[in-house]
């Protein structure tokens, strides 16, 4: 079994807001391998971008602790920066600035040179099938252009762990099926491991190799897609819809369940 | 690292602002209608003891330029917290001090600027006053929008809509502005008003470059208004930095 990338015990995180604390986050214990694709499934409001946000050093714990590519969520911010890249589900381009200046001013934030930082944005360019919008503004791109853009500046600095916040969100079919095999071959060529984050089913089936269920802010299940379906849906067979029902008890429990295969 | 940082985030933000010249002159129309259609008025009243009434109006100007315009700045925050333009800086490791530096320093140079065509309309209207001292007054002009800068983009992070955060800075800046005697020196106020006006800070800053304006540069004015400002700047530069490392959470 590959080492532990990312390590988290009892991570947790409470807003304090006008209207009394909210527990977004109430302890999340999780170990990501390395080269792995793991998805973090859950519904609206799970908790699945407070904890993204934490793993980056984005938001401070207020429980737990976590570690990331060896270095320690709270001793060593610096060293996990170093380690990790983040597309937050909004993105992270201002729509009025070039394609190019956007590359490279992120070069330059992860400390390359001038022309490092120019090479690399060429470089990430055509990796990622954009190196003919180089000289557009960030805001003309479609929608599976700047996926791949935003993408593309959290690569900048070649990170062990790259953590995706539903990156498919809004894209369209044939965007989303890129998306995928961009995550693979990140995987496959470049050994990345993969974070990511879905409340779609048919992403969770199609690109995790294992699936991390969060309800309401605590892992509800976790295991390969395969084995989440025997031991919630009820078989192998079953539909990562009802499995996804069966586990957070929203919907039909396991023993509604119709077998689908009998 | 520090400097590298603050160097980048800098010039990100100033080729923002040159992208826009427009945005760049607009600043300063404010500032010029008043001295053009609200400085002749003053021309014969005797406003203090000593040079002509523009060295007392043009330093209230300096100083308003800064205060309209510094307080404003964390409107852009607020966008680009919305774009996702914070959080891709924040997951970096660059200095947090710097992601506040290299903006407020942006900020200052704009409004130096600004400051600038606004001394040459006002010495085309009739403005006399020392170099040394035009030049203090736009030093305590960058002070004031480092502070105020950095406050206000302290401020967009708690006030997370543009909705909210633009009648917040009008009630702060409009009673600001009148009591430390910006337009019209304070000595001209009833006792009352003048020990209020004493509470806002910028009372001091104004007084400091008006004596600046006058040629004197070792007044207590002076020691007040530098002692002010430097104090001011320091202090929202690490509530700015604390809030840039939380991101207001
Ligand atoms: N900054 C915040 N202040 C207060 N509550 C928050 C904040 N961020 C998230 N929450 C709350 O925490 C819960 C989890 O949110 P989030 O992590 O965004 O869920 P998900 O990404 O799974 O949809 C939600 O109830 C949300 O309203
Ligand atoms: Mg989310």
């Amino acid at each position: 079994m590959a080492a532990a990338v990312i390590s988290a015990a009892g991570l947790a995180r409470t807003f304090q807001t006008k209207r009394g604390p909210v527990e977004a986050v109430r302890g999340i214990d999780l170990t990501v391998r390395e080269r792995e694709i793991l998805g973090f499934l859950g519904p609206n409001g799970a908790g699945k971008t407070t904890t993204l946000r934490m793993l980056t050093t984005l938001l401070a714990p207020t429980g737990g602790t976590a570690s990331v590519a060896g270095h320690d969520l709270a001793a060593d911010q610096v060293g996990v920066r170093r380690a990790c890249g983040y597309v937050a589900q909004s993105g992270g381009v201002d729509p009025s600035i070039g394609v190019r200046e956007e590359l490279v001013t992120q070069g330059r934030l992860y400390r390359l040179t001038r022309d490092q930082a120019a090479a690399r944005a060429r470089e990430l360019a055509h990796d990622l099938g954009f190196a003919g919008l180089l000289d557009r503004k960030c805001g003309t791109l479609s929608g599976g252009q700047r996926r791949r853009l935003d993408i593309a500046m959290a690569l900048t600095h070649r990170p062990k762990v790259l953590f995706l916040d539903e990156p498919t969100t809004g894209l369209d079919p044939g965007s989303r099926a890129d998306l995928w095999d961009l995550v693979r071959r990140l995987r496959d060529e470049h050994g990345t491991t993969v974070f990511l984050t879905t409340h779609y089913l048919d992403e969770a089936d199609a690109l995790a190799e294992r699936l991390v269920v969060v309800d309401q802010g605590v892992v509800a299940a976790e295991g390969t897609p395969s084995a989440l379906k025997l031991r919630y849906g009820g078989s192998i067979d079953a539909s990562l819809q009802d499995t996804f029902l069966a586990i957070t008890g929203r919907g039909p429990s396991p023993a509604d369940v119709t077998p689908v295969a009998v | 690292m520090l400097l590298h940082d603050t160097g980048l985030i800098y010039g990100r933000y100033l080729r923002q602002s040159l992208r826009s010249r427009f945005a760049l002159l607009f600043g300063v129309l404010m500032p010029l209608l008043y001295l053009l259609f609200f400085g002749p008025l003053l021309t014969r009243l005797p406003l203090g003891p000593r040079g002509s009434s523009w060295q007392v109006l043009v330093p209230g100007l300096l100083l308003q330029l800064s205060l309209f315009g510094a307080s404003f700045a964390g409107f852009a925050i607020i966008l680009e917290n919305g774009q996702g333009v914070v959080e891709r800086m924040r997951v970096t490791p660059v200095s947090r001090l710097a992601l506040l530096l290299g903006r407020v320093l942006r900020d200052a140079t704009v409004f130096v600027f600004q400051a600038v065509l606004l001394v040459l309309a006002a010495v085309a209207m009739g403005l006399r006053a020392p170099a040394p001292g035009i030049l203090i007054g736009f030093a305590f002009v960058a002070l004031l929008t480092v502070a105020l800068g950095s406050l206000s983009y302290a401020l967009a992070f708690k006030v997370r809509t543009p909705q909210e955060f633009g009648p917040l800075i009008n009630a702060l800046t409009m009673p600001s502005m009148l009591l430390s005697g910006l337009m019209l020196p304070m000595t001209l106020a009833p006792a009352w008003l003048d020990v209020l006006s004493h509470l806002v800070p910028f009372r001091y800053l104004v007084d400091a470059v008006r004596d600046a304006y006058a040629g004197s540069y070792t007044s207590t004015h002076m020691l007040y208004g530098v002692l002010v400002a430097v104090g001011f700047a320091t202090l929202a530069v690490t509530v700015g930095t604390r809030v840039f490392r939380t991101a207001g959470a």
